[in-house]
């Protein structure tokens, strides 16, 4: 839990947060970093002392003893494995379900029956039909997107069979799900397959129960987040590097300011094509503003930063401070994540917070219903609303802190930016990997939760793997925290990377933290996992490669489920914070040694930092052990680059000219 | 990259691509887009651009869209903070450059401004390629070589793929002496490395400064200057793009394909000498998409980390920095980190002679008035003969020189020689002695200033003055033969000594005693039948080339590079058991006429990784035996003379399939099974089992003259044993006709034997 009184400093690491943070406590305006701090935990229901089954009203019952079961009989790890299933499916409901609302657009769009939206991005859905064997010569675009979009709806209700792309999985990969029954019948029936397994009376085997489970974060990872990631793409465009801005201080004080929050990009990029018409813009400037500022919070952020450039002002924990600036005329938020709290804090200020989704209301906040047939006439609605509000704006106070990024590493992009067009391939960083210029690769993860410093634990740990040379990829809100502090720039492979990282960015011209989209897009790190492992040189699976995935703040469902599809697709998943289900000891060996034996990854709750980086190049250096790659030197390399020839480089030409040939030895 | 590099790289290309444009555009105003746009002899149109976008061109107008896709590919230049990734980037421009700079040299053909020129330039060797450039040592003509033509390449062929050309460096710029740039190409041709020269640092070219050295520049000596500018180095690619296609079985338009082909098998380097300047930056982008690194002699960033080329990707070697007591030793090491940095084997025989040795000294002419001395020709006789003894009876390393030496001969005078080798060893054959006595010629050419012609009691050895002037003697044939068969042939021979034989009476019994010996091989030769031995051999020595082919080597029908005969891959498989030369049970015989057995067709199917099920070894109507790219002839069928022609790969003109050698290459190379067309080796023409089972070589309608003229004698016993002794006459060549009316008419007017056989299908 988060200590009562403590510092500001202690709330977030993030000046731009701290100084909302004292703004708040001046106004007397609460936030979740307070609210942390006034809240116990229940000791039970957070896996201290106990464990705590509500599935029936039995109950509930509470398990703080060894030996002790429910009214049921149920006995601790059935309990502890069944909160935790339910938990991955709640999780990947979520995901899975924004997924399926992609494909609703995307087979709206293919029949013309959505004005505004195009398919941006025809090389992608060409790949993705491809993929998922749907023939392509001579049809035009909409009638195979057409087909794309119903192949992903049948996934989701699909009954037997399995996954289509479970087969882009490493071939080993595959198989051993197929043989372990971890396979994936239908997107939708391993969620409810797991809902029923977990009621009263049902499946009470832990081993079991979490197979249920393991199934349905596989459906999450290699289905629902994969189509909404490839859906995205094709809708939006795949993602590429471009220059952007994070943190509060994207807000501008003479414009109208508009935050898109939550998760998916549908609406978002209505919006960004609205604030871009004239006649809108016109609009403001007849109310007194400069022009409108868009901007994003947490991973509607994300995703159209990584697209349109647009600037996030923050990560979860930002969503309340940002409204606490004054600023914020209107705050659009569409699914996952958004605080309750929003209209409470908006009240103080002339904020209108407006939620969009036929799924989510909350009390107090403006409901705007969005759907894909009008969304561009919903858009321009918001905006106008925004535009009308700005003459209510009072006193205003954003913090003059940004920090420029380079978001946008699609694993296309990746795979472009390592050959270019002609030579693209996953070769260089494989290479890298194996020569131990680069020791290993990190997936840093997750959200912010207010029990743990914000930011801090993932800058920590970031900044510990960057100098130990391992390569770090990141999505969510970890990755607007990574570039909050400048991780997310080239510059910052120079002074924050080991040697022979630096050497790899500096011969790519990449940050050493790479921005690969929101977390839905965790499904872009599996199809990377897969590259290397199938490029050659790193095994021939997933479990093979010196690779760790980390959510050191996580706190919502998603990330459990997250893990767990990173878990079994053989990843070493490790989570901060602390665990849920320390009480359990089966439960927690279960997931950890029980699950690499039989998949070769795993999940553990370390709520160390510095003990999840040991953790973390132990497991790196043991897989390349394993692989018989040579021991990681940090003295080995970091020769090339400019870096050593800057001094060169800066003197007068005629001086160059003379030392050409170099000064003898 | 580095973003230094990156910068300049792509600022480069950019430059390029607007002068490509620009060039084009004012070249069309003048001449008009349907102006035909080629480079000369070469089947490939535009190499690269053809090679790497599938685009065959062919006019000026056809242009427009290669420089189009050009653009396309160019991308800002990295900003200096807050930059973009710059890799994939930079390797697009790269590529870009290569376009425009093909296009730039091809519109430079059309208003004839290449190949380039230097006064007094002049390039050795009595070479049949590049005719249209009309260079060719010719003499004094002044221009360089532009463009490698597909002759040279196929000749080149099977040297590159049995490893005694291991690659080729592309030198860009000039060196930093005159000195520095003899040593550096000096030690590339030590060690079998082509050569291709271009560019110039502040208009002065390591080409001007191998002119000033009397370096000889030209396909025999291993050094190809291309031109002064950075942009002829686009030859260099364009050469490795036409590997891919005509060894690799890659089609045009393969991008990705040919350049992991280069990456993985062409072992080639970019050595930039002096300076760089943004174009240079931006060739060398290029260059990288091949997987080939650059190692500049001067202060520039590098980029070491692998990937798109196997090891590092750009190396600065400082001339300054390298450790060395002088330039000289400096340039040696220079050579050693390219070779180094690109990762090739070499196993180089340390030779001691006083002359620089390697086999790009083998095509080094002596002129009559350059020589010192001569063994053989017109005023003396030499012969060479190799024995096998016993082993008590060879002293390893003996070397005597019995005879006067050849300083009492007067300048350009000759003198009579004899070379007796002798050699032992347990794995040793009385039936590899041909075998190994092959290789003097070979061997003896390498040294510099060393001149060796023919085999046998008609060998023709000439020694430089300058040769001559370094203490070249007679005793250094025997050390270089001793030092080469151990080096090559260790496996089968544990010692070698070495007569050198000009005292006369000696030379007169050995005489007699070596054309016994030859009479009694060429017998056990003519005995050698298909039918009389019970295994043939594989040969999949271009198989780092050519991964699909195989050629199954039986006593008479020799390897299609005309390199390896039936004894050649015996001793090959006695000298590496898990070689590319392997047997092959023959096992049943499925058919007699056509030549199928179980075990060549098994063997066919296993080593072509299933493209090709069945070879008749005897026909090329039916599943011919497949082709890599080094065949000395293509044998091609001509439906309406009910016959077949022949082309030799020296013979440049049209023939009476409508199609030149270079392009009916690219149908019978590349492992593909075409019914009607097969790469021989020529000396397969003259076998009995010439496609016997069509009908032998009365079938033969047309040839190459090139081929009738040196090869005469034989064809005429050929001739004989077919029972038609004028037979040779009555073959048409390309000075008769080169279409099928001319040929019909000519066989007629000849009657050709072919017009009365039976239907050749």
């Amino acid at each position: 839990m988060a200590r009562k009184g403590r510092e500001i400093s202690e709330r977030s690491m993030d000046p731009a947060a701290q100084a909302i943070l004292i703004r708040a406590d001046m106004l007397g305006i609460e936030t979740a970093f307070t609210r942390a701090e006034q809240m116990v935990p229940c000791n039970i229901g957070s896996g201290k002392s106990g464990m705590c089954c509500k599935n029936c009203f039995m109950g509930p019952c509470r398990i703080t003893k060894d030996g002790q079961t429910g009214i049921c009989g149920a006995t601790l790890e059935t309990i502890a494995a069944r909160n935790l299933a339910r938990a991955i499916a709640s999780g990947a409901a979520a995901h899975s379900d924004h997924g399926r609302d992609l494909a609703f657009t995307l087979e709206a769009v293919a029949r013309g029956e959505a004005p505004g939206y195009a398919i941006r991005d025809v090389a992608k859905l060409w790949d993705v039909a491809a993929r998922v064997d749907i023939p392509t010569e001579g049809r035009t675009t909409n009638d195979v997107a057409l087909d794309v979009a119903r192949k992903a709806l049948g996934e989701f209700g699909q009954q037997r069979g399995e996954l289509t792309y479970l087969k882009s999985a490493p071939k080993k990969r595959y198989e051993l799900w197929k043989k372990l029954d971890l396979s994936p019948r239908g997107i939708d029936r391993e969620i409810v397959d797991t809902m029923h397994r977990t009621h009263i009376g049902d499946d009470q085997d832990p081993v079991h129960i979490l197979k249920g489970a393991i199934r349905t974060a596989i459906g999450d990872g290699w289905g629902g987040s994969m189509w909404a990631t490839d859906i995205s793409d094709i809708l939006f465009g795949t993602p590429s590097p471009k220059v952007s801005q994070v943190n509060l201080g994207v807000l501008k004080t003479d414009e109208v300011n508009i935050l898109v929050h939550g998760h998916e990009p549908t609406l978002s990029e209505m919006i960004v094509a609205a604030v871009q018409d004239p006649e809108l813009i016109d609009y403001a400037k007849s109310k007194g503003a400069a022009g409108i500022c868009l901007a994003g919070i947490c991973c509607t952020a994300n995703e159209v930063m990584m697209r349109q450039g647009i600037p996030s002002a923050g990560n979860f924990l930002h969503q309340e401070l940002a409204i606490i600036t004054g600023a914020v005329e209107a705050m659009v938020v569409d699914v996952q994540c958004i605080m309750q709290a929003l209209p409470n804090v908006a009240e103080n200020f002339h904020t209108k917070v407006v939620t969009t989704s036929p799924k989510v209301k909350i009390t107090g906040a403006l409901h705007m219903e969005f759907d894909e047939h009008h969304a561009m006439e919903v858009a321009k609605d918001i905006v106008r609303l925004a535009i009308d509000n700005y003459q209510n704006r009072g006193e205003v106070m954003i913090p003059d802190i940004t920090e420029d990024v380079v978001p946008g590493f699609s694993h296309e992009y990746l795979n472009y930016m390592l050959g270019g067009n002609y030579r693209g391939s996953f070769r260089p960083l494989n290479d890298a990997i194996m020569s131990g210029r680069i020791r290993g690769a990190a997936a840093i993860v997750g959200c912010n939760n207010p029990k743990v410093t914000q930011d801090k634990e993932h800058i920590d740990i970031t900044a510990e793997l960057l100098k130990n040379d391992v390569l770090v990829v990141q999505t969510g809100c970890g990755a607007i925290a990574a570039g909050k502090y400048g991780m997310l720039l080239g510059e910052a492979a120079m002074d924050m990377a080991g040697p022979g990282l630096r050497e790899v960015c500096e011969a790519v011209g990449i940050p050493p933290v790479l921005h690969m989209g929101s977390c839905v897009d965790n499904s872009r790190i599996l199809t990377v996992l897969t590259q290397m492992a199938t490029e050659g040189g790193l095994g021939e699976d997933v479990s093979d490669l010196p690779a760790v995935g980390i959510a050191p703040e996580w706190m919502s469902e998603k990330a459990l489920s997250i893990g767990t599809y990173a878990a079994a697709t053989g990843a070493y998943v490790l989570f901060g914070v602390e665990s849920p289900y320390e009480f359990s000891e089966e439960v927690s060996d279960l997931i950890s040694e029980g699950w690499e034996d039989m998949m070769g990854g795993k999940m553990e709750f370390v709520a160390d930092p510095k003990e999840i980086v040991r953790r973390s190049l132990d497991h790196i250096d043991k897989k390349r052990a394993e692989l018989k790659l040579p021991v990681y030197d940090p003295h080995k390399y970091g020769k090339s680059g400019d870096y050593p020839l800057r001094d060169y480089l800066d003197l007068p030409i005629e001086e160059q000219q003379a030392m050409l040939y170099g000064v003898p030895a | 990259m580095s973003r230094y590099i990156a910068s300049r790289a792509i600022r480069g290309a950019h430059l390029l691509v607007n002068e490509a444009d620009d060039l084009l555009r004012q070249t069309i105003a003048e001449v008009g887009s349907d102006a035909p746009v080629a480079f000369p002899n070469t089947a490939y149109y535009l190499p690269t651009i053809n090679g790497m976008m599938g685009v065959q061109v062919e006019t000026l107008g056809q242009l427009e869209p290669v420089l189009k896709h050009a653009r396309d590919l160019l991308h800002p230049i990295p900003s200096d903070c807050r930059w973009m990734p710059y890799l994939g980037e930079t390797l697009d421009s790269g590529m870009a450059t290569l376009f425009a700079a093909e296009a730039i040299e091809a519109v430079r053909f059309v208003r004839g401004d290449e190949p380039q020129r230097i006064p007094g330039f002049h390039m050795t060797g009595g070479s049949f390629t590049s005719p249209d450039a009309g260079a060719n040592g010719s003499g004094g003509n002044g221009y360089l070589n532009g463009p490698i033509d597909d002759v040279q390449l196929r000749s080149w062929g099977i040297a590159l793929v049995d490893g005694r050309m291991p690659g080729f460096a592309a030198i860009v710029g000039a060196a930093k002496s005159n000195e520095v740039a003899v040593k550096i190409v000096r030690e590339l041709q030590r060690r079998n490395i082509l050569i291709f020269l271009s560019g110039n640092v502040n208009g002065r070219s390591i080409i001007h400064q191998l002119q000033e050295e009397g370096v000889e520049m030209g396909y025999d000596t291993y050094i190809v200057p291309f031109g002064l500018d950075t942009l002829s180095a686009i030859y260099a690619l364009g050469f490795a793009t036409r590997s891919a296609l005509t060894f690799g079985g890659l089609k045009a338009g393969q991008a990705r394909e040919i350049l992991l082909y280069n990456r993985a098998r062409v072992f080639a380097f970019v050595l930039a000498l002096g300076e760089i300047d943004d174009l240079k930056y931006a060739a060398a982008a290029g260059a990288i998409n091949y997987g080939f690194p650059v190692i500049a002699d001067t202060v520039i960033p590098q980029i070491l980390p692998t990937g798109v080329t196997q090891h590092e990707h750009v190396v600065s070697q400082p001339f300054n920095t390298i450790p060395g007591k002088d330039d000289l030793e400096r340039a040696e090491k220079l050579v050693q980190k390219a070779i180094e940095t690109r990762g090739v084997k070499i196993k180089l025989t340390e030779v001691p002679v006083p002359v620089p040795y390697g086999s790009a000294f083998e095509g080094e002419v002596v002129r009559k008035k350059d020589m010192r001395v001569e063994f053989g020709g017109k005023y003396s006789r030499a012969f060479e003969y190799l024995r096998l003894l016993p082993m008590e009876e060879v002293e390893d390393g003996k070397i005597e020189v019995i005879g006067p030496d050849f300083s009492e001969v007067e300048e350009g005078g000759a003198m009579d020689l004899g070379i007796l080798i002798e050699v032992a060893g347990r794995k040793m054959q009385t039936d590899f002695e041909p075998v190994l006595e092959r290789q003097v010629h070979y061997f003896v050419n390498g040294a510099s200033g060393v001149q060796h012609i023919g085999q046998r009691d008609i060998a023709w050895i000439r020694i430089s003055k300058a040769a001559a002037d370094k203490g070249f003697t007679l005793e250094h044939f025997g050390k270089i033969l001793h030092a080469r068969f151990h080096g090559e042939f260790g496996a089968i021979v544990d010692k070698v000594q070495v007569k050198v034989i000009t005292d006369p009476a000696l030379h007169a019994e050995w005489l007699e005693k070596a054309r016994d010996a030859y009479n009694e091989r060429n017998e056990r030769m003519g005995s050698l039948k298909d039918d009389a031995v019970d295994e043939f051999y594989t040969c999949t020595l271009c198989q780092s080339f050519a991964p699909t082919h195989v050629c199954i080597v039986s006593p008479e029908r020799l390897g299609l590079c005309g390199a390896y005969n039936w004894l050649d891959c015996k001793a090959s498989y006695e000298i590496n058991p898990t070689g590319p030369n392997q047997p092959i049970l023959l096992g049943d015989t499925v058919d007699p006429v056509k030549g199928y057995w179980t075990g060549t067709n098994d063997v066919a199917v296993k080593n072509s990784q299933g493209t090709v099920h069945e070879v008749a070894m005897y026909s090329i109507m039916e599943n011919p035996m497949t082709a890599c790219g080094c065949f000395e002839c293509i044998v091609m069928l001509i439906p309406e003379a009910n016959g077949v022609m022949v082309v030799s790969r020296e013979d440049t003109s049209m023939t009476p399939a409508g199609m030149t050698f270079s392009t009916l290459a690219g149908m019978a190379g590349g492992g593909l099974q075409t019914p009607g067309v097969m790469g021989v080796g020529k000396y397969y023409l003259t076998s009995p089992k010439f496609i016997s089972a069509d009908g032998g070589f009365k079938r033969v309608v047309w040839m190459s003259s090139v081929l009738k003229k040196t090869m005469a004698e034989e064809f005429q016993a050929v001739a004989e044993r077919e029972g038609e002794p004028d037979l040779i006459d009555r073959i048409a060549d390309e000075t008769v006709c080169t279409d099928v009316d001319g040929l019909m008419a000519w066989m007629e007017e000849h009657e050709h034997p072919a017009l009365f056989m039976d239907p050749i299908f």
